[in-house]
Formats: C-alpha cells, sequence, structure tokens
C-alpha cells in the first residue's frame, strides 16, 4: 500500500472515530431492513466485529428498498457512497449496467485473497446474481422462493383428506373445486402474482420469460412470456378468479393477511413467509412444493429466486475492500448463514450452511422449511430458470399487475392481456438498451 | 392583485425577500434545474453516461395511451380530494367558530389527523380496508357489501381520495377557522342567526370575507391533490387495479424514483408543470377576480 | 379577553345542541384511523390479525407503550425527540420569517422584477422532493451539510405556501392603515413590525401549527443525508419498526409509536390555542 493511501486511510478512521485504533477499517453497510430483519442483520455485524479487530463494519438503514437504492446512487454522486449496498432483485439489471459504479464481488474476493470458492454457493441461488460466465457479481443476501401454504383445517373442514397431494395444478384445480362446493369463501390467493404465475412459472416449466437466456445474455433481450403455457396458466388463473376461487387481495403479499387469519385454504408465497404464518396462524398449517402442469416437459425445472443481494461500489481504498471481502466472507460461513436460514426462512447461499441446518435437525423440528432448498436444487438450473435480468424490471412487474387485473376481474382474457404486456415491456426494455448502449 | 397604497424604494424589498430566493435558488431552482434537464436525456442513475435524446422522451410518452389516460384520472382525483378536503373543513370551522367555548377541544381532536406523518397515514388506511381483513372491510363484509378495492377501480380511487384528503380537513380546517377569527364580530353576530337563515347569511356574508383565503386553499390543495399523494397512493393501491389510481405524479415516483428511468420521468415531471403552472395562471388570472381583499 | 369572548355568537337551546351534534359527527369520522390505531396499540397482535379487530382499547397499553419506547431502535427515543423537535422548530420558524418578509414585498412594494420574484417563488411547490433528491443531495454534500441540522432544514425552508398565505392575508387589510402609517411618517419597517405583524397572529399561529408538523413529519430527506445515528429522527425510527422483506408487522408496537410521536405536534396544537382567539385583531378595527 502506498503513503499516501495509507495516511488518507489514518485520517478518515482517526476522523471518523477518534476512540477506536487507528489501525481498524471502518466500512459502511445500508441495507433496507427495518424490525426484526434488521436486528437480525445487526446481530450479524456485531459479530463480525466481536470476532476480529482489524475491521469495523457500520451497518445504517436506509429505509424500504427503493428509498435504500436512491440513497446510495445519491451519494455515490457525490462521492459518499457506502462500501456495501443492499438492493432488490429487480435492480440487478441496473446495478450490473453501471459498469463504474461497482465492483463486482469475485474481483473484490480475487484482490483480497480470501479463500473464495464460486463452487461452494448453490448455483440455483448464486445464478440469479452471475454473468452467463459464472462470475458473481453480487452476493446473495435475502433469498426466497415460491411455495404453497396449506390451511389443513380448512381443507378438513370441506370433507377433503388434508394430506391430498397438491403437487400439481390439475389437483389444486379438483381440491379448489370441492373447496367452492363446500363453501368456503376463499378456497385460493396468492401474494406476489407475477413473480410466482410468471416468472417462477416460466423457471419451473422450463419455458423462457424473455429471449437472451432471460436477459442473461444482453441487453437486446425480448419478453416471450406471452407464449402458450403461460396464456394457459393465466386463463386458468382467470376462470378461478370469476368462479370465486381464486381471490385476489393485492399487488404484493396482502393476501399472506388474509391466510394468516385463517380465511384462505391455499396461498401461494414466498418461502420467507413462514416465520410470520408460523407465528399467528392459529390453525394446523404445511408447508408444499409449488404445483406445477403434470404432462409438461421437463416440468417441474427449479424455481426462481426473490429478494436482494449486496453489491459493492466503486470508489473506495485497497484496504476498505479488503475489510469488505472478509466480512462477506464472514457472511458466507456455514454457520452464519445457517443461523440466518433458520431465523429468517430465507434459502442458505451455501450447500455447507444447508447441511449444517440438517444436521442440526431444523428440518424435522420445522416440517417444510426444507422444501423451499430442494425445490431450488434438485435440478441444474437451466437457460430459463437461472434468473431474470431485465431493464426497468420494476415497470415491466407493475405493467404485468395491470394486465393480470384485467384478467381477474373478467376485463380481458389472458392472450390478450399477455400480449400486450409483452407490448408493453419490451419498449422498456429498448429505452433501457438505449440507456446503456 | 394590486394594492393601492404602497411604500417606495426598491433596495429594502429586495433584500426582504432576497432570502427566500437565494433559498429557492440554491436548494430548490438549481437542483431541479438539473432534474429537468435530464428530461432530454436517457441518463444512467449513477451519473457514469447518458443518451441525449432530444425531445424523444416526450414523444415516449405522449404516443403511449396509458400515459394519455392518466390525465383524466388526475382530472378525477384532484377535482375528488379537492373538494373532499375543503367542504367538510369549511363546514366544521364554522361550527367551531359557533361554539366559542368548548371549540378548542373540538379543534384539538380535529387536527391529530394531520400530525399523522404521510408516511404512515397510508399504512393506517390500509390496515383498514385490507381485503377483508381490514376493520372496515370486515364489518361492511358483516353488512354483506364485498369491498374489494383491489378490483374495483371505482373502489380503490374511493379510498385513495379519502385517504388523501383525511389529514388535509385538518389543515383546511386550521385555516378556514384561522380566517374566521378575522371576520369582524360585529358582521358575525349580524348573521347569528338560527338555522336556514343562518347558512344564507353565511353565503352572502361571511364567505366573501373568507374568499381570500379559499382562494389560497384552492390554489394549494389542488398543487397538493397533483405533487404530494403519490405516497398515499404507492401504500395502498399501487396505482391498481389496472391503471385506476395511477395519476401522473404517481407514475413520475414510481418510474423515476422506484425504476430509475430518470429521463422518462424528468420529462413526466416538466409536463406535469406545464399542466399545473398553466392550471395556476388561470386560477390567478380567472377566479382570483371573484375575490374580495 | 375572557370577557369579550363570552356573550359572542355562542347559540343557545336546540340550535346549540344542533352545532355540537355536527361537530360530534364530523370529530367521530375524522378521528375513527386516530382511535382504531390507538385501539391497536392497546391490545395483542392476534387480537389484532383475527378479524374483526376489537374497537375497544385492551389492556396491553403498558406493554406496548415500553416495548416501542425502549426496543427496535439504535438510538435513544429522547435523541430522536430531540432531532425531530430542533428540525420541526427551524423548520417553522425559517419559513415564516423568510415569508413574512418576501409577502410583505411582494404586496406593498413595486419593485423591478416582482411578478417574477413571486412566480418564481410559486414554482417551488411544483416538484415533489423525490423528483430532484440525487441533484438537492448533491447541493447539500458539496456545502459539507450531511449530518447536520443546517442539511435537514435549509432545504426545506423555502415555502411558497406560506409566503401564499401571507400575501392573501396582507390584501385583505385595509389600505387605511398603510395609508396612516404614511402619514404619521413611520418607515415600511415600523408599519410592518407595529401593525402587519400584531395583526397577522392568528395566521402565524396556524401557519407555526402546520409547518411545525411538516417539519415534524419529514421522513425521505432526513432518511437520505443522515448516516450518523445520532441524527436520526422520530420518523425513521418508527418506520425502523415496520416489517421488512416478508416479515410481519408487529402491529401494537406500530401503533403504539405512531401514537407517542403525533403527541408533540398536538402539544405544539394545544399551546397555540390561546393565539387563534380573536382578540387584539378586533378591537383594532
Amino acid at each position: 500500500m502506498s503513503k499516501f493511501a495509507f495516511g488518507a486511510i489514518l485520517a478518515a478512521t482517526t476522523a471518523l472515530a477518534p476512540l477506536t485504533a487507528a489501525a481498524q477499517t471502518e466500512i459502511q453497510f445500508w441495507h433496507a431492513f427495518t424490525g426484526r430483519l434488521a436486528e437480525l442483520l445487526d446481530e450479524q455485524v456485531a459479530g463480525f466485529n466481536a470476532g476480529q479487530s482489524d475491521y469495523k463494519v457500520t451497518a445504517t438503514p436506509k429505509g424500504n428498498y427503493s428509498e435504500a437504492l436512491n440513497a446510495g446512487i445519491a451519494a455515490f454522486r457525490a462521492g459518499e457512497q457506502p462500501q456495501i449496498l443492499q438492493v432488490f432483485e429487480v435492480g440487478t439489471a441496473s446495478m450490473m449496467a453501471a459498469k463504474g459504479a461497482i465492483k463486482p464481488v469475485y474481483e473484490v474476493m480475487a484482490e483480497s485473497g480470501l479463500p473464495f470458492d464460486p463452487n461452494a454457493y448453490l448455483s440455483a441461488v448464486t445464478g440469479y446474481y452471475t454473468t452467463a460466465e459464472g462470475q458473481m457479481l453480487s452476493l446473495p443476501y435475502n433469498s426466497s422462493t415460491q411455495v404453497l401454504y396449506v390451511n389443513r383445517d380448512a381443507l378438513e373442514g370441506a370433507g377433503i383428506d388434508p394430506d391430498t397431494d397438491l403437487s400439481t395444478w390439475q389437483n389444486v384445480d379438483t381440491v379448489l373445486g370441492q373447496l367452492k362446493e363446500a363453501g368456503h369463501a376463499c378456497p385460493y390467493t396468492t401474494s406476489w402474482q407475477s413473480w410466482v404465475h410468471l416468472e417462477s412459472f416460466s423457471a419451473y416449466h422450463n419455458v423462457p420469460f424473455a429471449t437472451q437466456a432471460n436477459g442473461f445474455g444482453g441487453l437486446d433481450t425480448e419478453l416471450v412470456f406471452n407464449g402458450p403455457l403461460q396464456v394457459q396458466h393465466i386463463s386458468k388463473l382467470g376462470e378461478w378468479a370469476q368462479d370465486g376461487k381464486f381471490i385476489y387481495a393485492g399487488r404484493r403479499n396482502e393476501a399472506g393477511a388474509n391466510f394468516r387469519a385463517g380465511n384462505c385454504a391455499l396461498f401461494t408465497e414466498s418461502s420467507a413467509g413462514y416465520a410470520g404464518v408460523k407465528a399467528e396462524a392459529q390453525f394446523d398449517f404445511q408447508i408444499r412444493p409449488l404445483p406445477y402442469w403434470d404432462g409438461v416437459e421437463g416440468a417441474p425445472q427449479n424455481t426462481i429466486i426473490g429478494g436482494a443481494s449486496l453489491w459493492v461500489l466503486a470508489g473506495h481504498e485497497p484496504e476498505e475492500y479488503k475489510a469488505t471481502a472478509a466480512f462477506l466472507n464472514y457472511l458466507s460461513s456455514p454457520e452464519v448463514q445457517a443461523q440466518w436460514h433458520q431465523n429468517t426462512g430465507y434459502l442458505p447461499i451455501t450447500s455447507a450452511a444447508a447441511e449444517v441446518t440438517r444436521a442440526a435437525g431444523f428440518y424435522e423440528a420445522n416440517p417444510g422449511t426444507d422444501i423451499a432448498v430442494i425445490q431450488m436444487t434438485s435440478k441444474e438450473p437451466t437457460e430459463n430458470s437461472k434468473g431474470l435480468r431485465l431493464g426497468s424490471f420494476d415497470q415491466i412487474r407493475a405493467i404485468i399487475d395491470e394486465e393480470l387485473e384485467a384478467v381477474w376481474s373478467g376485463d380481458k382474457d389472458a392472450q390478450a392481456a399477455l400480449d400486450t404486456a409483452v407490448e408493453r415491456g419490451n419498449q422498456l426494455l429498448r429505452r433501457f438498451e438505449q440507456a446503456n448502449r | 392583485m394590486e394594492k393601492r397604497v404602497t411604500f417606495k424604494g426598491w433596495l429594502l424589498p429586495l433584500c426582504l425577500i432576497a432570502p427566500q430566493v437565494l433559498i429557492s435558488a440554491v436548494f430548490f431552482f438549481y437542483p431541479a434545474g438539473q432534474a429537468v434537464w435530464q428530461s432530454l436525456f436517457i441518463p444512467d442513475p449513477f451519473g457514469l453516461s447518458s443518451q441525449f435524446v432530444g425531445l424523444g422522451n416526450f414523444e415516449y410518452l405522449l404516443g403511449d395511451p396509458y400515459y394519455r389516460a392518466s390525465f383524466v384520472t388526475t382530472a378525477v382525483f384532484s377535482t375528488l380530494v379537492t373538494l373532499a378536503s375543503m367542504i367538510p373543513a369549511l363546514f366544521l370551522a364554522v361550527m367551531a367558530d359557533r361554539l366559542v367555548k368548548s371549540a378548542g377541544t373540538y379543534r384539538t381532536l380535529l387536527i391529530w389527523p394531520y400530525a399523522v406523518a404521510p408516511a404512515i397515514a397510508g399504512v393506517l388506511w390500509m390496515f383498514m380496508f385490507n381485503t377483508r381483513v381490514g376493520v372496515v372491510s370486515w364489518y361492511l363484509g358483516q353488512l354483506g357489501y364485498d369491498w374489494n378495492h383491489v378490483l374495483n377501480g371505482t373502489e380503490a380511487m374511493g379510498l385513495v381520495v379519502a385517504a388523501s384528503a383525511w389529514g388535509r380537513i385538518s389543515y383546511n380546517f386550521l385555516f378556514f377557522f384561522a380566517a374566521l377569527q378575522a371576520v369582524p364580530r360585529s358582521i358575525i353576530e349580524a348573521a347569528a342567526i338560527d338555522g336556514a337563515r343562518f347558512w344564507r347569511r353565511f353565503f352572502t356574508i361571511v364567505l366573501p370575507l373568507l374568499s381570500p383565503t379559499t382562494f389560497f386553499l384552492l390554489v394549494v390543495n389542488i398543487v397538493y391533490a397533483f405533487f404530494e399523494t403519490f405516497g398515499v397512493i404507492h401504500t395502498i393501491t399501487a396505482g391498481g387495479p389496472q391503471q385506476s389510481t395511477t395519476i401522473l405524479v404517481y407514475k413520475v415516483f414510481s418510474d423515476g424514483f422506484v425504476s430509475q428511468d430518470l429521463g422518462s420521468s424528468a420529462a413526466q415531471s416538466v409536463i406535469l408543470l406545464v399542466v399545473v403552472g398553466l392550471l395556476t395562471v388561470l386560477q390567478f388570472k380567472y377566479i382570483e377576480k371573484r375575490v374580495h381583499y | 379577553m375572557a370577557r369579550e369572548i363570552t356573550g359572542m355568537v355562542e347559540r343557545r337551546g336546540a340550535g346549540l345542541w344542533l352545532t355540537h351534534l355536527c361537530m360530534i359527527a364530523g370529530v367521530l369520522v375524522i378521528f375513527f384511523p386516530i382511535w382504531l390505531a390507538f385501539v391497536a396499540s392497546t391490545v395483542t397482535q392476534p387480537e389484532i390479525v383475527r378479524p374483526p379487530m376489537p374497537l375497544w382499547p385492551g389492556d396491553q397499553l403498558i406493554e406496548n407503550y415500553t416495548a416501542a419506547l425502549f426496543s427496535g431502535v439504535n438510538v435513544p427515543v429522547l435523541t430522536m425527540l430531540g432531532n425531530s423537535l430542533v428540525m420541526a422548530v427551524g423548520i417553522a420558524v425559517g419559513k415564516i420569517i423568510i415569508s413574512l418578509t418576501s409577502a410583505f414585498a411582494i404586496v406593498y412594494f413595486r419593485f423591478p422584477g416582482r411578478n417574477m420574484f413571486f412566480w418564481l417563488i410559486f414554482l417551488t411547490l411544483m416538484l415533489p422532493v423525490e423528483v430532484r433528491i440525487v441533484p438537492t443531495y448533491e447541493v447539500i454534500a458539496g456545502f459539507g451539510m450531511l449530518n447536520s441540522y443546517q442539511g435537514l432544514i435549509f432545504p426545506l425552508v423555502a415555502s411558497a405556501t406560506a409566503t401564499f398565505l401571507f400575501r392573501q392575508f396582507f390584501l385583505t387589510i385595509p389600505d387605511e392603515l398603510a395609508e396612516a402609517a404614511r402619514v404619521d411618517g413611520a418607515s415600511p419597517m415600523q408599519f410592518f413590525r407595529d401593525i402587519l405583524l400584531p395583526m397577522s397572529r392568528t395566521n402565524i399561529a396556524a401557519l407555526f401549527v402546520i409547518l411545525f408538523i411538516y417539519g415534524w413529519n419529514q421522513y425521505l430527506w432526513p432518511l437520505l443525508i443522515t448516516t450518523d445515528p445520532s441524527m436520526n429522527t422520530i420518523v425513521m425510527g418508527i418506520r425502523q419498526m415496520f416489517p421488512s422483506g416478508d416479515d410481519v408487522a408487529d402491529w401494537p408496537v406500530i401503533m403504539a409509536t405512531s401514537i407517542l410521536a403525533m403527541i408533540p405536534p398536538v402539544v405544539v396544537v394545544i399551546s397555540m390555542q390561546k393565539l387563534f382567539i380573536r382578540g387584539l385583531v378586533d378591537s383594532e378595527k
């Protein structure tokens, strides 16, 4: 390290924290967690700070995902950016395109000289955040996938065997019919409709959501989720909505309140919703794998993740990147990962963490919590199931939400709605391509 | 409006107005100008690169039928919010003015909604109206009414209007009340007759005296409905169902702040600025003529 | 003053009761969401999440408020309350002062650019903070005002609303007063201090309440420009208790904190009450 850089760090650290030892390198971690998750995150950070004396991580909450992203961007433009920023998965393409603003994780790890084995990570989880060549750009932090929650009491109340097979949408269809017949007011509901019923649905049935390997292959990607399989699925949901078998409760996870209150029998939601259901449900519930359409070739493939990852921002000193690498390394360690996985329901990012969890008997004590892991890892991801890398993705999701609502209310048929969504979404993709040419 | 009697000199007034103009210039016009300048580009959010597109962003927006449709939604929404926040406020202020002794208690209770941070107000309304499990939707359900703002556009509009106007009633109430307090007592006393005649006199005598305040509130409430309601919409409906509550500024917010499409968002801000600017000039030109100073 | 109030337009008999009835009905509707938040802050989580939630307070008041005051925040609540107070008072006082003087200049003088300045000030209403947040942040960072009270206050001080309100009010003040002041040889500033300010009392009080609450409730701006926890405001603290990711909300504690955060603004309203009552203004007319 040059004398100058050392002096700068010395000056910076002493100015910021005059009481800490001058040799300690301090790094900033801006995140979008609040409530219980923020407390768990703080525990992780405290564990890192207590475990060694060279580096100190300061975690700062910066509101929700979009507020934290804006805080990071504003700070970067003013030269005040943190070393680590938590960004939601829909921001992945924007972050990746901002080449001068980020420092890819694989680079940070390589320069630090710390041991870093990309194969230790679960490719189904990290794949979302790696390049087509397999280089890790950001570290998955909180990832979850879709599972089916079953209110067993509701099934029993309708005279249905609560252990009935719900692994396929065909079987779900039958059960919904029976529930409706028995007068159940809310046989099925879902959260995050685009994520569950189009994004992950496509991956799970091994059909493309967008061309160019769902955007991994280049910015000239085009949406193709108006294929026959997706249309068939959305039309079925539309039918259920018309028949009162599918009750739509909102674009985000509003439906969760309905399920937890015991109003709904079946519910597709993030695997990370487990803790909430466990805390609030006053009925016998169970987690099942996400259903698939029987007869579709290759189904079930694997579902895809959602959540957020940690990006390392550019423009800092080598010593600070070393500290960052040490922290990311600590976060990836089996014990920390296993703890996080068990406490939050988020997926572990390494297979070692899943093993530790299994060995500790966690999955037996909390049946169903391993379903998400199994669902993600039973098959090697394909081009269609690795993840999605689309610019302006949040706007595209809003468009999908709008068009799906038209189907649920009966204003449009599935084909027309998905065609429109594809067409409108493609315009946004072309704009994004232009911005990042 | 012009005063007939004025003071002489130009240095003193310039000094008086300077602090506000300076602060506005540094903390508003300079940054806002930068944001608006981006309407001619498709920029990358980190400020690393930028594609000049001329009026491309405007062409893209105005060619989008969904964007054009949100003008109508915005007009409906703003009108409803303005009316729903001003009429009850005026009524309550008049009532409070008549009850001098106990007005303090009512006033305190009525101002609470304004004390709720906008960041929390949306959550509170969501809490009450969440499909089936929210307390109000649950009781409506018991009465046989299936409240479903997630698929019923009219209900969604009603809900975001109510949530946006709610805190604003307190705001308007306070200014109407302050204005009523400034009306000479003799005039109020002359109007102080019970029943229908009270209201007739109120409309012919008191209301004209309130017109400067009413005009002020009309302008600021319209501006509020246009520019400051997106947070509530974001929390409650996120613009849905379909596009029924996507007002112009909500799209500015969600495209720019959430999705980082800064070029489009800046172009939308310019369009919005022109629309509301024109509206305000028209109000000053035509409505202010009817204001009695 | 008390004597002046009695014998005013207080109604008697049926009229009085009708007025009270209208008032109570209005208050019931408008206060209902707050009442619900209060009820939610006094019961347990299971009572809230299983519909219907109760409409009458429960017995968990002390537990929930204790939890709200002592958990889930990284700085003491008092520090956050203090920061919010400084920010709110700073913004309210700053805005009132610069708006009073600029409205005075616009209404009572003829000077070059007067109209342009008025419209420029007015324009500041028309671009939400979210749209210009990144460039504004750069300005503040350039002045080295991150993590400071100046940085929290200055960008929010320019207010077209207050200037507009005072303009409206000054225009209603009879010209004879200014005429008389001029004849008496009073300087413009003497007229401003001795006549305009006392007459604007009710409006200043109303504005102070509104602007104090406006400052108190700021969330996004303080969130962005402060990284030092000792500069956090109370609204930031409340949002820290909201659930994130796929977590569920701990409603009783959230509602308890929200209610606590409303108390200071309400105290301000109550303490401003006296200024609202018709007094000097009339006797001078």
